[in-house]
């Protein structure tokens, strides 16, 4: 078939469903959800791709058949045993893999998170005096009236409750900021959508009649 | 029996596997090391396997829909025959260009996904007009520093007062990195922190019911 002729069948298909999400905007309808549901199908699918090549066959299959490596035995069973977890009458036997994931993730995690962000946080926070003083100040205040805030273990009252509404607005500052950052990348996608609606689509047909 | 394998033995997973991470960084030992960094890799395994259990799981409740022709039922059957293309096109042919893996993901996974994440802006919009009443000191606070972040980015903030980057700038380089780091230093914590309960065993609701 013609380049150009397939190129627009593909922008079609694209067009289509772009609108049908667009759909939404008026209310919920038959063709938002079967947009949504193609697109839950493969993103689901997308991840069992990913997951087969580079996990599944370069971590485990292809390092014990080529390699003789089989203490990845081991793991691949824990990873089957996940899988009990369909059967009620099993499921318990899936905790040993759970467990297994869990206690590994949450040993890294201690040395990472101490390590790899509280530590060089808490030091960047103080480096910068020797260079500048006003800059570094409003940042050690905006750390500690926000690590205030977020403590619940005792009452915002006196001194304690001065620095968490300082913290607040501190807070307030922040999010806005972010807010602004969200709404600003939002509206650039949406322009690319209507972009590809309106000149890229348009074009492909033009194409095809010219 | 079923105690065993699903309380004691579990704990005793996570407890061992946490601590020989912890091991692992203080010892300088390179057999211990080695261990931990083999035990990385069936880490990753078995979380792959627990990632395809998730797609196992939406396929269980999807066909059972299908089967018992349940509201909706011609979706979840359109969500399945793209979960089937999407992994067996990758499992049979590969992920690689040109394959039907990298078509579906290009011309409809693709243009969904950013239109889904378009519409927010939409949706954010019409919440900002809620959040935006400046009925509070604090909700003032929000919408000014939004109002500055949004327009400092964009040429016409820049035609309207020149010095509004600069201010963008100096929000984001300081408020807005206190409270980063502010956050950044408790999450930390309590992360950690909660990392030492599951490797001691005392939180252990990632076990599901007893």
């Amino acid at each position: 078939m013609n380049h150009d002729i397939v190129l627009f069948l593909e922008m079609t298909l694209a067009g289509f469903l772009t609108l049908c999400i667009f759909s939404f905007l008026y209310k919920d309808n038959p063709f938002y959800r079967l947009a949504e549901h193609i697109f839950a199908g493969l993103s689901a699918g997308y991840y069992v791709g990913l997951i087969w090549h580079s996990v599944i066959m370069q971590q485990l299959w292809v390092p014990i058949t080529q390699n003789g490596q089989y203490s990845l035995i081991l793991p691949g069973l824990l990873g089957v045993l996940m899988f009990t977890r369909l059967v009620d009458r099993l499921s318990f036997l899936s905790r040993v893999s759970i467990a297994f994931v869990v206690g590994n993730t949450a040993g890294i995690s201690i040395i990472q998170q101490l390590h790899g962000f509280v530590l060089p946080q808490l030091g960047d926070t103080m480096s910068r005096f020797g260079q500048e003083f006003w800059g570094p100040l409003i940042i050690l205040i905006g750390v500690v009236s926000t690590l205030i805030y977020f403590y619940f273990s005792k009452e915002h009252k006196g001194a304690l409750g001065i620095t968490a509404k300082v913290g607040t607005v501190f807070i307030m500052v922040s999010f806005g900021a972010h807010f602004g950052y969200t709404v600003m990348g939002r509206v650039s996608l949406l322009i690319g959508r209507v972009q590809f609606l309106f000149v890229d689509w348009v074009h492909s047909f033009n194409k095809i009649i010219n | 029996m079923h105690s065993f394998f699903g309380k004691q033995l579990p704990v005793a997973v996570a407890f061992f596997s946490g601590v020989l991470m912890i091991i692992t960084f203080f010892s300088g030992d390179q057999t211990v090391a080695d261990f931990s960094q083999e035990q990385l890799v069936w880490v990753t395994i078995v979380g792959g396997f627990s990632l395809l259990l998730g797609v196992a799981s939406i396929t269980r409740v999807s066909l059972s829909d299908v089967r018992k022709r349940r509201k909706g039922w011609p979706y979840k059957a359109v969500l399945l025959i793209f979960l089937v293309a999407s992994s067996l096109g990758a499992i049979i042919e590969g992920t690689e260009r040109g394959t039907l893996y990298d078509w579906l993901f290009q011309n409809m996974n693709a243009p969904m996904m950013s239109t889904m994440f378009s519409l927010l802006a939409f949706y954010i919009a019409s919440a900002a007009y809620r959040a935006f009443r400046a009925r509070t000191v604090e909700a003032t606070i929000l919408l000014i520093t939004a109002t500055i972040v949004m327009l400092g980015r964009v040429p016409l903030g820049e035609l309207i007062y020149g010095k509004l980057p600069e201010i963008t700038d100096w929000i984001m380089n300081y408020p807005n990195l206190s409270v980063q780091r502010g956050i950044i230093i408790g999450a930390a914590l309590g992360a950690a922190s909660m990392s030492l309960r599951i490797i001691l065993g005392i939180e252990r609701t990632y076990l599901g019911r007893q």
